[in-house]
């Protein structure tokens, strides 16, 4: 307490309806009498009565000081606000204002109300008012009869499936979700090298049906996807079945409720499927990659509208796939794989590991061809009852990696051309040679699914390498 | 107008989710009478055997009177580089590229 009182600025902020705003209406006439003291009311000029009032009934100045509760007294020095006190409280007052034996009588605290700023029946459109200059993207006025659904198929902006008409209040509602600011370029997205801003990320994610808290992800992957080594552009124009999978790691899983258990690469899971939703609905809208133009797929894969899962982190017996792939424990991250529809694994009776280990590599053998090798990467999904078998026996990660490596070393002879009597197979110079199925680290191993249920589950990738698609992991930042 | 009109009629206006690049708004070219004296790029865009069908277009374009440039891309899994679009651009009057399976 340097300063003289003088200099200092005061303004508080109440309104009639809200009682402790009523307790507290005499110390603010007493205040008033000591200090510059600017009174504003939200909802009543008149209140408090006997002092000058500014009228807010329209909620400007409350907005604009980002006002949450009332009563709030804010201390301004030179225009600047230095300190703000919340709700009754003698003390607090007092240091606030500098002013002794504040509200004699009264109770010495007493919480405040809520802001009518915050009113949810207000909010969006108090939102909507004082931050649509934020907005950059091309308004779409709808004709008057015209629904909001329909107008989004009606202008090509769905995947097939209805989206969420994304207004000015979603998509601000939409952009809390980040620090990021609305008009920073996030990545150039394929096939028509659009770069694309957190703003129309946060349309897309809004249409998907995405929360707030979930955009960090979508950003994330939509960076990934649109690095030269996930290669979408690719990846969208092939003619195999293959699309963009999401794996989640770290503790924003559980934060934001994502589904890594039971059901894990099926519907029902709002987050998985919202997230894995937007990224697509990204690449469809700004990058303009639609089925039957750029988008080239001979059958695709139910996946290509949302492939998005968590990883069992707490439940496994190994470090997860983000560690595997270079993150620090507990970074939050997502991992995008270039992959085909989920494949199941049924083994029920074997429980020692190696047993378990060779009926992974005879299913794994048939990715795409038995007679195709080191062209495709692939996910091994192993659920928990598979993971206990190697857990149990002590086996690692790498362990078990290197082992099917070892199972997956196929004879040439097996996978030339004409080779059983099938012209698919590799060139005729592979038959003296021993091939392996999958190139070092082409195998990523992910732990989830149901607790119950003696199956695991493969994803097959795309063509690997750097003609192709390689897998790209992403912190996830807020 | 009150923050309740000013909710209900922002609900009535939505965000564009694309690129915004307008349909149309760029018109093409208008098809030249004759290929007799133009030149005419044909893209390679480097899938197996694209260069058999590229070569007999090449004859049939000849033929016609007009200069045939060729250019490859180096994937048919990315885009054309940059540099390659403006070469093209800047030395070709008319340009095919074609995807072939």
């Amino acid at each position: 307490m340097t300063e003289a009182p003088a200099r200092r600025q005061f303004i508080a902020f109440v309104k009639r309806e809200c009682p402790t705003c009523t307790l507290v209406a005499p110390v603010l006439a007493e205040l008033a009498s000591h200090l510059d003291l600017t009174v504003i009311s939200q909802d009543d000029p008149t209140f408090p009565p006997n002092l000058p009032v500014t009228d807010d009934t329209n909620l400007d100045l409350s907005w604009q000081h980002r006002i949450e509760t009332v009563p709030t007294v804010l201390r301004l020095r030179d225009g600047v606000e230095e300190q703000r006190v919340i709700g009754w409280h003698r003390e607090e007052w007092t240091q606030l204002t500098g002013v002794r034996d504040l509200g004699a009588g009264l109770p010495d605290w007493r919480p405040g109300c809520g802001s009518r700023t915050v009113d949810p029946a207000l909010a969006p459109g108090l939102r909507v008012r004082f931050e649509r200059s934020r907005l950059h993207a091309r308004r779409v006025e709808l004709a008057a009869l015209e629904d909001e659904v329909e107008a989004a198929f009606a202008r090509g902006w769905t995947d097939g499936l209805p989206v969420v008409p994304p207004t000015e209040g979603r998509v601000l509602d939409m952009l809390e979700g980040t620090r990021r600011d609305a008009s920073e370029v996030v990545a150039v997205v394929p096939p028509d090298l659009v770069e694309c801003t957190v703003e129309k990320v946060a349309i897309n994610a809004v249409m998907a049906g995405c929360k707030p808290e979930y955009l960090p992800v979508v950003l994330a992957a939509v960076e990934a996807a649109c690095t030269d080594e996930f290669n979408i552009h690719g990846l969208l124009a092939t003619t195999m079945p293959a699309g963009p999978v999401l794996i989640v790691n770290g503790p924003i899983r559980r934060e934001i409720g994502m589904n890594s258990g039971i059901n894990v690469f099926g519907q029902g899971k709002r987050a998985n499927v919202t997230i894995g939703r937007a990224l697509q609905l990204v690449i469809r809208n700004v990058g303009g990659g639609r089925p039957g133009e750029v988008d080239r797929a001979t059958f695709g894969n139910p996946g290509k509208i949302a492939f998005c899962f968590a990883e069992d982190e707490e439940g496994s017996p190994w470090p997860p796939l983000a560690v595997d792939l270079g993150a620090q424990p507990g970074t939050n991250t997502v991992t995008l794989f270039p992959g085909e529809a989920p494949r199941s694994i049924v083994d029920q009776l074997s429980r020692d590991p190696e047993s378990l280990a060779r009926s992974f590599a005879v299913n794994l053998r048939t990715l795409h061809h038995p007679k195709l090798a080191m062209a495709f990467d692939c996910i091994l999904a192993i659920g928990p009852e598979h993971a206990r078998v190697f857990g149990a026996a002590g086996w690692s990660k790498a362990q078990l990696t290197n082992r099917l490596h070892e199972l997956l070393q196929i004879p040439g002879e097996e996978l030339v051309r004409g080779a059983g009597g099938i012209a698919e197979g590799l060139p005729e110079h592979f038959r003296d040679v021993v091939v392996p199925k999958f190139h070092p680290g082409g195998l990523l191993i992910v732990h989830c699914g149901g607790g119950a249920g003696l199956f695991s589950a493969m994803i097959g990738g795309w063509v690997n390498g750097p003609m192709g698609s390689q897998p790209v992991m992403k912190e996830i930042t807020s | 107008m009150s923050t309740r009109d000013s909710e209900q009629s922002a609900n009535r206006v939505l965000l564009d989710p694309t690129s915004e690049r307008a349909p149309a708004l760029r018109a093409r070219l208008p098809r030249p009478q004759s290929i007799s004296g133009l030149t005419v790029g044909l893209l390679d865009i480097s899938k197996p055997r694209g260069d058999l069908f590229l070569d007999r277009i090449e004859q049939h374009l000849v033929a016609r009177g007009a200069t045939v440039k060729r250019f490859r891309k180096p994937t048919f899994t990315k885009p054309a580089p940059i540099d390659l679009r403006r070469q093209i651009a800047a030395s070709c009057q008319l340009v095919i590229e074609a995807l072939a399976d």
